[in-house]
């Protein structure tokens, strides 16, 4: 009897381990979900939809992947929810925005950092951009710089919230020409900061390159600076901050890419690591997220984590005492 | 007059097709609990990847019209308002229903939601270019005004008592603080990871209205002579022509409370109609059927909200800055058409954008149409029996709470909520006042700290928030309000809407 329980017990070890086995080797057999912490028809979403249509393609993961729409508290509810209840099984993911979450982990009250999850690959960047409307009386970020300093914390400048790459790029100007603006958070994100300029409601506004880039087509805004470390191809005319000689790097922008909760099997992970960018390369992609002015930026599992680690000191240094 | 030239492209097969098909769609999930305006378009633009530019603005266009106008099926029959438009179609349309005049309802509601949205694609025709130098005139301390402006109408929102109604409005408030404060991520009232991202609007607004009506049908079904057995009569579409002609007032003040909210960005889809029911209700002399199943109220509330959606289109099309969540939605589908709105896209874009714009017209037409067709039988659910339609309504209600976002949290807040509302109204306090201080907690306090922010940058407060003209004119509209609510309740003793005809108290 002993020994009859004894095999079940090896019989039974045995099954489980041939059945992890073949799990990471049948990954993924059903289709995969992907939760964006911001609202339907937001950038992160839209764009969301865009890099994972053809995930379904034999070449990619065979299986298609769905959108979970996880909106509230900027971000914060979905990724709560990411962190502490999604099941790490490799069919449910995230979208995630740097610096969004890694700032809003620093700043505290929330349940996640950047240990909370294993990023898979990053899909795009979107700088931040300063903007002013159409007929202000300025014309450089000189001018804007100059008015700051004659006129401090008098320079209203919108932006889609706190700790967002709008208020990072804000403060790195503040740090980098030792003035002081008026940030204004706006609710209702990046298009009502947008609103506010073109509105002349605001003296400037620190926004993201697509959208700073469709409002310029339209007439409707002026572009003086770009908050990365080389031009952006869309506006190849504007300088960067750093060519109109103020210090500032690319930490405030948005990169927007896949991760998975820790403790996801490593089987899985390298499967995904492998398959997502190819499936972000897709020449089919690449011509839908061009047409709709969002730059693309593919990075590999290593460059990501890389990206986070930096991210995440400058950010901290940057935060101190906010 | 160009746009005349540019019906061709509506009426070509597949395009009519799709708008066929957009607009049934549309109906049938605008009707669904849950399923917003703007789901139904996020859903659908996967599948315009494959068509051309027009073809999948005709289809999105087409969604984003009937699924407005299909959130009175479920506000009307089943008390769920849909979504926060629908929310007065539910106040006299459910109990039209109840009376057993649900095909009634339904015929009224979908015919002044196609006038009110006709003239709404009319203005945003025709007017466009004046309309978007308007929107932009809107700034921060206006929209607070405006959101004051609606917190002043709350205690006279679908209460019996003025005092009770207020109170309602303040716990409306109240919930409306729980949560992380979106800008500075502080938590507030955050007791469970449900809540963090506060209440969400459509699973309270289906707590609160769905479930006390399905805990009162259980009771009444304990016992079985209470059970009601409803008749439904035949509804003539000529009888309810004839009976919309009797409400052109209520039918124009929707119409234009519905076109000017509609353009304010953020603020226009959720209280058009709650603003239009109310106003309709200040300047009716039956004012005191109000709340009691009578069509005029209906009539405004969706007039308005369907007049809403054109001039909402119009800060997307000309300024590129989506005014609700839904033109955020519709802009994405332009987007990847590599059509980037701005005030050439008329010049740049004729024919996609002027068959889009026409295709909506024909839209509303159709919308009518088939609205009227499935009224009919749409309204025999009145007639299922008390204890059935508990347990469709609850489960339409699960359903619709956890679709959102596929949280059986929100299932918790909507079922919590459903309760505590069952108990107040057994004290006389209503949902409607409630669901409005949800809505208007945030938009006046964001645009209060939002300008309060600004103010400190420029001339301070006083400047900011009490001149300028338009700060002026809506100041004195808030004084108003209050003076007649002051002059309506406090002054006027004795006045008991409730209670018999009491028409000799309308003046």
């Amino acid at each position: 009897m002993k020994r009859l329980f004894k095999t079940a017990i090896l019989a039974a070890a045995t099954l489980a381990v041939a059945a992890t086995g073949s799990f990471a080797a049948d990954y993924p057999d059903r289709p995969i979900g992907v939760a964006v912490s911001y609202g339907a028809g937001g950038a992160t979403d839209f764009q969301a939809r865009i890099v994972t249509m053809v995930a379904g393609n034999a070449d990619i993961l065979g299986q298609p992947i769905y959108i979970l729409n996880k909106p509230g508290a900027g971000g914060r509810k979905g990724w709560n929810w990411f962190a502490t209840e999604a099941p790490a099984d490799g069919y449910t993911m995230s979208a995630y925005n740097i610096p969004h979450f890694i700032a809003q982990s620093i700043k505290g009250g929330v349940k996640y950092s950047a240990d909370s999850f294993e990023p898979i690959a990053n899909w795009g960047s979107d700088p931040a951009v300063v903007v002013v409307g159409k007929d202000s009386k300025f014309n450089s970020m000189q001018d804007l710089i100059d008015y700051a300093k004659a006129n401090p914390g008098k320079t209203t400048t919108s932006g889609a919230g706190l700790f967002v790459g709008h208020h990072i790029a804000a403060l790195q100007i503040e740090k980098a020409c030792a003035c002081k603006l008026a940030y204004i958070p706006t609710k209702g994100g990046g298009a009502a900061a947008m609103k506010a300029v073109i509105g002349g409601e605001v003296l400037a506004g620190i926004n993201n390159l697509s959208d700073a880039f469709r409002a310029r087509e339209a007439g409707n805004v002026k572009i003086l600076g770009v908050a990365d470390l080389e031009r952006n191809d869309f506006i190849s005319d504007v300088p960067t901050l750093k060519e109109a000689g103020l210090d500032v790097d690319n930490s405030s922008v948005n990169f927007r890419g896949l991760m998975v909760p820790k403790g996801t099997p490593q089987a899985v992970i390298d499967k995904l690591a492998k398959q997502v960018p190819l499936m972000f390369a897709h020449e089919r992609v690449a011509k839908r997220m061009k047409a709709g002015g969002s730059p693309m930026k593919i990075m590999n599992r290593e460059e990501v984590q890389k990206m986070w680690a930096d991210r995440e000191v400058v950010l901290k240094d940057l935060l101190k005492g906010l | 007059m160009e746009f005349l030239g540019y019906f061709g492209g509506v009426f070509e097969p597949w395009a009519f097709m799709l708008l066929l098909g957009g607009t049934v769609g549309g109906l049938i999930l605008g009707a669904t609990p849950g399923l917003s305006p703007t789901m139904a378009v996020a859903l659908l633009i996967p599948f315009t990847f494959h068509m051309s530019a027009t073809h999948g603005l005709v289809l999105l266009g087409a969604a984003y019209t009937s699924t407005v106008a299909g959130g009175a099926v479920s506000a009307i029959l089943l008390k769920i308002p849909g979504a926060p438009a629908n929310i007065a179609t539910a106040l006299d349309g459910n109990e039209m229903a109840k009376r057993g005049e649900g095909a009634k309802a339904l015929h009224l509601s979908f015919l002044s939601s196609g006038v009110g949205g006709v003239i709404g694609i009319l203005l945003l025709i025709f007017l466009t270019p004046v309309l978007a130098q308007w929107v932009l005139k809107i700034q921060t301390p206006h929209v607070f005004w405006i959101a004051i402006l609606g917190v002043t109408v709350i205690g006279s929102l679908d209460s019996k008592s003025f005092v009770k109604g207020l109170l309602s409005g303040c716990i409306g408030l109240w919930l409306s603080t729980i949560g992380y404060d979106e800008i500075q991520g502080t938590e507030r009232f955050i007791f469970a990871d449900a809540l963090s991202g506060g209440i969400g609007i459509i699973p309270a607004l289906i707590g609160l209205f769905a479930i006390p009506q399905v805990l009162d049908m259980m009771a009444k079904g304990r016992v079985d002579s209470l059970i009601e057995a409803l008749e439904v009569p035949k509804q003539k579409l000529s009888a309810s022509i004839r009976e919309l002609t009797k409400y052109v007032r209520a039918l124009s003040i929707g119409t234009v409370v519905g076109s000017i909210i509609g353009l304010i960005p953020g603020v226009g889809g959720q209280i058009a109609g709650l603003v239009a029911y109310d106003q309709s209700r200040k300047m009716s002399p039956q004012r005191e059927k109000f709340g009691t199943g009578h069509p005029e109220g209906l009539v405004a509330a969706e007039s308005a909200n369907n007049a809403m959606v054109g001039p909402s289109l119009v800060p997307l099309l000309t300024l590129s800055i989506p005014g609700s969540p839904t033109a955020a939605v519709l802009l994405g589908g332009l987007l990847i058409k590599e059509i980037f709105p701005g005030s050439d896209i008329f010049e740049k874009h004729p024919e996609v954008v002027w068959t889009f714009i026409n295709s909506m017209l024909v839209g509303q037409i159709l919308m009518v149409f088939f609205g009227i067709m499935i009224a009919s039988w749409a309204a025999k659910i009145a007639r299922a029996p008390a204890p059935i339609m508990a347990a469709g309504v609850l489960v339409l209600a699960v359903f619709g709470s956890y679709s959102v976002g596929q949280s059986v949290g929100d299932v918790h807040i909507m079922l919590a909520l459903g309760v505590g509302m069952f108990i107040l109204e057994k004290f006389g306090f209503s949902a409607a006042p409630l669901v409005l201080g949800l809505i208007l907690g945030p938009i006046a306090g964001d645009n209060f700290t939002q300008g309060m922010t600004l103010a400190a940058a420029q001339d301070g407060p006083w400047v900011y928030f009490f001149t300028g003209t338009l700060n002026i004119i809506l100041i004195s509209l808030v004084v108003a309000s209050i003076a007649y609510s002051f002059w309506n309740n406090m002054l006027a003793p004795g006045k008991k809407p409730a209670a018999g005809p009491a028409t000799e108290d309308a003046k």
